[in-house]
């Protein structure tokens, strides 16, 4: 059994830890394409600025997390979360709004986007410099182990706390997500003008409260996501194109504009990563002391190398755009 | 109207002479020649960016990627030839792995074509995904033992050893296999809206660097390759000053060869047409022109000059270091010479590239005096403790001013330095 359990931990845990990280990122990128209909290649270096963030409260306050159990981070993220939002839409107003205004083509706006995207990097990486750094500083990472009720296996399935809470993080994002869209004037407001901006114009929606929430939302999500990334594994401040990737490559599967959908393609392309990594020979070697010696299943199978693993999300982009362009969700095509 | 465009062009060309020539007499004809080589091989790379963007408006995120495919070809072709793994069995394990991979990939095709012989639809789709896979991980495990062999053994596979004057046919093969793999990607993103490009794009751009700074046993990975050979007369032999100086003739006259076909494609009805579909795409495709077949071929087109550019870039350092190519300096400094220039003009990409280069150099010392400064200040007035990387910290600065000069033309200056010309036919 014990391979089983390596199976959870590698397969199920990784790849629901990495969905939930796409997930989140990719529910931004959604909802800033079905508003503004541009591509906003910065939203990875919003993470890291939450991350980051994040890391100067954690240091200033080092002492409000033990105080009630939890690490300092997460208790600083909802105010890194104001910071950010407020971040997001002062950059909407110097960089994204005098263009649009001046009905440039969406194109444009993405390279603007991409101008901001090195803007946020150089500032990052000048504050902070380029080194991987703990999030952890005066607490430790608590790693709750379960052994399975059974005796056939010696491993335990390993979780650790931001895990845990980042799970929390996602289920609470969404429902509410979903509960501010369908329930609220402002949630129905945004639906509208993600349908038809012009008629929810003349309609007297306020479209400019509907792009200031909408960089909110987008903030606040990339911001947890962020903070409960570097919480698990550490704060580098390269995390830019790498997520990037795989963050659109979410939108487009689950269907461009359709916020429920990114959440599934951020599971989709989190899990087929981790199931294309792991190495699908340790579940064969318990086969394989039953096999005769020329039919031994090879020990190493993995799909895709480790140092490739930046190909899979390509590659799920290249498949769905070949032979679903809508997404799974019958979104909107570009 | 058209003086006056005129007159801008020569004081911008000339104050570039001048500044040009203030460097050199600075520091020195060797610097100085060796920074109009880089900026030369620079401006092949914005003509091809300038195609793409300019002509036919194609956001192209992953100029990196075409750089480093013509930078490997140059130097797989030039590279001496590395006896160690030819005198072996190597090779013919290698070319056996080969012939596999293609009764593979024959199989497949014929397998993805199987509807025309009568296999039910149904049954073909998840067929080919098996047999795909099956195939997949056979030529993994057949090519694994091979590439471990030649790593430890023979290094790596070595180049192909083409004598001096012959060394640029790595260059039109490194072109030619940008174009290739522009035209996979341009097949399957042309026909969606352009914001698929520019992450596709983006995408192989990283895959191929991860390619090439993986596969030790044709590219020997971190291990860099050096020297690479020059297709004229090296340093050792003539001198800094004239070596530099024949490799810049080349370039320049790989340049201006490229200009005036550019010009004249530009100022065809080709040219117009690709304009038309630029600026108002439906009422092109109104007229019977076939969009996305001709944005493909500007697309490929543009791609082949950049990795054209990027060979003869790669073989001026001396180095093949796939590590080396970087988003910053190979994909978004091009773009701020393409804006900033004045995309859809040739004239204005060349300029921009020599500029905007030469600013690029000249900001690493600018930036390190600066921070020096930042540092002597905060210590004495702020006794303020400077964190150790500072220098690093210092040319990671440049990539804020790279990301604020693209936001910033794209607010205040649209249409760049050297505006493209419209001509007005009344």
């Amino acid at each position: 059994m014990n391979e089983l359990v390596f199976f959870i931990n590698k397969v199920i845990i990784s790849g629901a830890v990495i969905g939930s990280i796409y997930a989140m990122g990719a529910i931004g990128v959604t909802l800033i394409y079905s508003i503004l209909r541009f591509s906003h290649f910065a939203h990875a270096d919003f993470m890291t600025l939450g991350a980051f963030m994040t890391f100067v409260l954690t240091t200033m306050f080092p002492h409000a997390g033990p105080a009630i159990g939890l690490p300092t981070a997460f208790v600083m993220m909802p105010v890194a979360m104001v910071i950010c939002s407020a971040v997001a839409v002062g950059v909407d107003k110097t960089f994204y709004k005098p263009l649009r205004m001046h009905n440039v083509k969406p194109i444009v706006l993405v390279m603007a986007s991409i101008g901001v995207t090195l803007m946020l990097q150089g500032l990052i990486r000048l504050f902070a410099g380029t080194g991987s750094r703990n999030l952890y500083i005066d607490d430790s990472k608590e790693i709750f182990r379960l052994s399975l009720p059974f005796d056939l296996s010696s491993r335990q399935i390993t979780i650790t706390e931001p895990q845990l809470l980042l799970f929390l993080v996602v289920i609470v994002a969404v429902v509410s997500l979903h509960l501010f869209l369908t329930r609220t004037r402002l949630g129905k407001a945004m639906r509208a003008m993600s349908d038809n901006p012009d008629l929810a114009r003349v309609s007297g929606i306020n479209t400019n409260a509907v792009v200031a929430i909408t960089w909110v939302i987008a903030a606040c999500l990339t911001t947890a996501a962020g903070t409960l990334l570097s919480l698990d594994v550490a704060l580098k401040p390269d995390l830019s194109f790498l997520i990037l990737l795989p963050i659109f490559s979410a939108t487009i599967v689950g269907g461009v504009g359709h916020p429920y959908g990114a959440v599934a393609g951020g599971f989709v392309v989190g899990f087929t990563e981790t199931l294309a990594v792991f190495n699908w020979g340790v579940l064969f070697r318990p086969l394989n002391e039953h096999l005769p010696e020329w039919a031994q299943l090879p020990t190493k199978l993995a799909f895709v190398p480790t140092e490739y693993k930046i190909t899979i999300p390509f590659f799920i982009l290249v498949a769905i755009l070949i032979w679903r362009p809508t997404g799974l969700f019958k979104g909107k095509v570009l | 109207m058209k003086d006056h465009s005129l007159k801008r062009e020569v004081l911008l060309f000339s104050g570039l002479l001048l500044l040009v020539l203030l460097i050199m007499s600075v520091m020195g004809s060797a610097y100085g020649i060796r920074m109009l080589v880089e900026a030369a091989c620079y401006s092949l790379i914005a003509l091809g960016l300038t195609m793409q963007w300019g002509y036919a408006g194609l956001f192209n995120a992953g100029i990196l990627g075409f750089i480093a495919v013509g930078g490997f070809m140059s130097m797989l072709f030039s590279y001496p030839v590395n006896e160690d793994f030819w005198h072996s069995d190597m090779p013919a394990q290698l070319g056996m792995v080969v012939l596999k991979a293609a009764v593979g990939i024959a199989i497949i095709y014929a397998l993805a074509k199987s509807a025309r012989w009568g296999m039910p639809k149904r049954l073909q789709t998840p067929l080919l995904v098996i047999v795909s896979a099956i195939v997949y991980l056979m030529l993994v495990n057949i090519l694994d033992p091979v590439t471990r062999t030649i790593e430890s053994e023979a290094g790596f596979i070595g180049g192909f050893g083409f004598p001096v004057w012959t060394g640029w046919t790595g260059w039109i093969v490194g072109g030619a296999l940008a174009g290739t793999i522009a035209y996979f990607i341009g097949h399957i993103c042309l026909g969606l809206r352009s914001d698929y490009l520019a992450i596709a794009t983006l995408g192989i751009a990283e895959i191929i660097k991860a390619f090439l700074k993986n596969a030790d046993w044709l590219t020997r990975g971190i291990l860099t390759v050096s020297p690479l050979p020059w297709p004229v007369p090296e340093p050792v032999d003539v001198g800094f000053v004239l070596a530099r100086a024949l490799y810049l003739s080349v370039i320049v006259c790989l340049i201006v060869v490229t200009y005036f076909l550019l010009q004249r494609a530009l100022h065809s009805p080709w040219g117009r047409m690709m304009r038309a579909i630029r600026d108002n795409e439906i009422s092109s495709l109104a007229m019977g022109k076939d969009v996305n077949k001709r944005r493909l071929q500007v697309f490929v087109l543009g791609s082949v000059l950049m990795g054209i550019g990027g060979a003869a870039l790669t073989t001026f350092n001396g180095i093949f270091d796939p590590s080396g190519f970087i988003p910053l300096n190979h994909t978004f400094l091009i773009w701020v010479m393409v804006i900033l220039g004045g995309a859809g003009n040739n004239r204005g990409a060349i300029f921009g590239a020599v500029f905007v280069y030469i600013i690029w150099t000249m900001s690493e010392p600018v930036a390190l005096v600066i921070f020096d400064l930042v540092r002597d200040l905060g210590e004495k007035w702020f006794s303020w403790q400077a964190p150790a990387d500072l220098d690093s910290r210092a040319l990671q600065a440049r990539v804020f001013v790279i990301g604020l000069i693209i936001t910033m033309v794209l607010r205040y200056a649209p249409k760049g330095l050297i505006p493209e010309k419209i001509a007005q036919h009344s």
